[in-house]
């Protein structure tokens, strides 16, 4: 099932510490069209509850986290 | 002949330039090695001068000295901009007269700039004291201050000084108490994630003190618009905050040179984190608050820095193996008011833990800020 989600847009945040992955996905969204799908790559355990968290918060939607062997793909949709 | 050329006359750059005619004195002196330090402007900026200006505390000329003064006299010093860097042909291009540098070694160190237009109604609605004329009408502003809403907001992250905001915040609140206005003086702080700083134990430091002087916060306020009509500034996650004096940290960027040569697609170098040399170029190193490094963008950052550049340049020089490397260290001291700070000190593997504030760090910080002019030199 993960591999069907596509992204418009990915962000490459591995190796970052917090709020390096967030604070770049926020960038990105600031600037996205509506609609876009955003796939945020972060090897940060703290991204897996802070980007919900801000999502909700800003009113986007959570598409999925996929957990691979050493990170995380976070898919976030802009409203 | 190795050249070696340093874009940018900050504190990375200064100390860079001194500490590599003092490494490499022998093969300067026989004229094997030519060290170029190529600065857009006369001057040398100390900006953590800045803070103390909106409260009367300091100049904005404290802030400045001539380059000249603080480079060693056999450092090239070259005032002109870099308007091109060719990595190909390893030669940068000056904006005035002169066509080209060639180098061996580059150092980018062009450090970060306030691009407050990012964000609409922001340079015409907000304050800052992250420059001199900035600095200088947000004094003007808080004499003229007798009552209302003080909103103070990070903008823009990355951004120079991560203490700043923080110490800001803690001075205006005490600042007003010293001038018995503060029961008339509403302040609100904002950032742009889930608490108050980026460093989780800065964060947690910030929460009782907000708390107990009365400082409301708005955490994940990521600015978009400010209003300056109506004194409103609204953030992406839809709230709105009414202001009567808006401080905000603004956006930052790193030097057009940057992307357009494709040494980083953001602005900043991509760099190794621990050799400090550029992911998509040879022999070019980038440091201080151009280099895409996860740690803070401060002076403490770019003097660590530019001890490990300086080794490894050297070691290259004389056809050794570089094994100098930077390991995140960094060092702030936070003012916690007007008499009173702490510090932090952390590097890539260890947090910050910081201690309570006292009167003796405070004096320690205006020391510092007096013996700065030294670490400029190379000399502490």
């Amino acid at each position: 099932m993960s591999e069907q989600l596509t992204a418009d847009v990915t962000i490459d945040a591995r190796g970052a510490g917090c709020p390096g992955p967030l604070m770049d996905l926020i960038g990105k969204v600031k600037t996205a069209d509506s609609g876009t799908v955003l796939k945020l790559q972060t090897s940060d355990r703290g991204s897996v509850t802070d980007v919900p968290e801000w999502v909700e918060k800003a009113g986007h939607e959570l598409v999925e986290t996929v957990e691979h062997d050493d990170y995380w793909s976070i898919y976030v949709q802009k409203a | 002949m190795t050249r070696i050329v340093i874009v940018g006359g900050g504190t990375g750059g200064t100390v860079l330039a001194n500490r590599l005619v003092e490494n490499l004195d022998h093969e300067v002196e026989a004229g094997e090695v030519e060290v170029t330090l190529v600065n857009d402007s006369p001057d040398h900026v100390y900006k953590p001068t800045f803070l103390y200006v909106p409260f009367g505390k300091k100049t904005t000329d404290d802030a400045v000295r001539p380059l000249a003064d603080l480079v060693d006299r056999r450092v090239d010093l070259e005032i002109n901009r870099v308007v091109d860097i060719d990595t190909d042909a390893k030669a940068v291009e000056l904006q005035d007269g002169r066509d080209t540098l060639s180098y061996d070694h580059l150092v980018l160190a062009t450090g970060a700039k306030l691009v407050p237009d990012e964000i609409p109604g922001l340079v015409e609605g907000g304050h800052h004291f992250y420059g001199p004329e900035g600095a200088e009408q947000l004094r003007d502003a808080l004499a003229d201050f007798d009552g209302g809403h003080l909103v103070l907001s990070v903008v823009g992250v990355p951004h120079m000084c991560p203490a700043a905001p923080v110490e800001f915040t803690l001075m205006a609140d005490e600042w007003f108490r010293q001038r018995g206005i503060r029961d008339e003086v509403e302040i609100t702080y904002t950032y742009p994630i889930m608490r108050l700083h980026g460093l989780e134990s800065v964060s947690n430091w910030m929460e009782p003190r907000f708390e107990a002087r009365d400082i409301h916060t708005e955490t994940f306020f990521n600015a978009e618009a400010v209003d300056p009509e109506a004194g409103v500034i609204s953030s992406m996650e839809g709230e709105e905050l009414d202001y009567d004096l808006l401080v905000a940290i603004p956006p930052h960027a790193g030097d057009d040179l940057i992307a357009d040569s494709g040494l980083g697609e953001d602005g900043w170098v991509a760099v190794d984190r621990h050799t400090l040399e550029a992911d998509h170029a040879e022999d070019v190193y980038a440091m201080g608050d151009a280099a895409d490094v996860p740690t803070s963008k401060a002076g403490s950052v770019a003097h660590y820095e530019a001890d490990v550049v300086a080794d490894r340049i050297a070691s290259e020089v004389r056809g050794q193996l570089p094994t100098a490397t930077f390991d995140g260290k960094t060092v702030c001291f936070i003012e916690a008011g007007m008499d009173e700070a702490t510090f932090v000190e952390f590097d890539y593997e260890h947090s910050p833990d910081p201690r309570d504030e006292s009167r003796p760090v405070h004096w320690a910080k205006l020391a510092y800020n007096e013996s700065y002019w030294l670490t400029a030199r190379g000399l502490l």
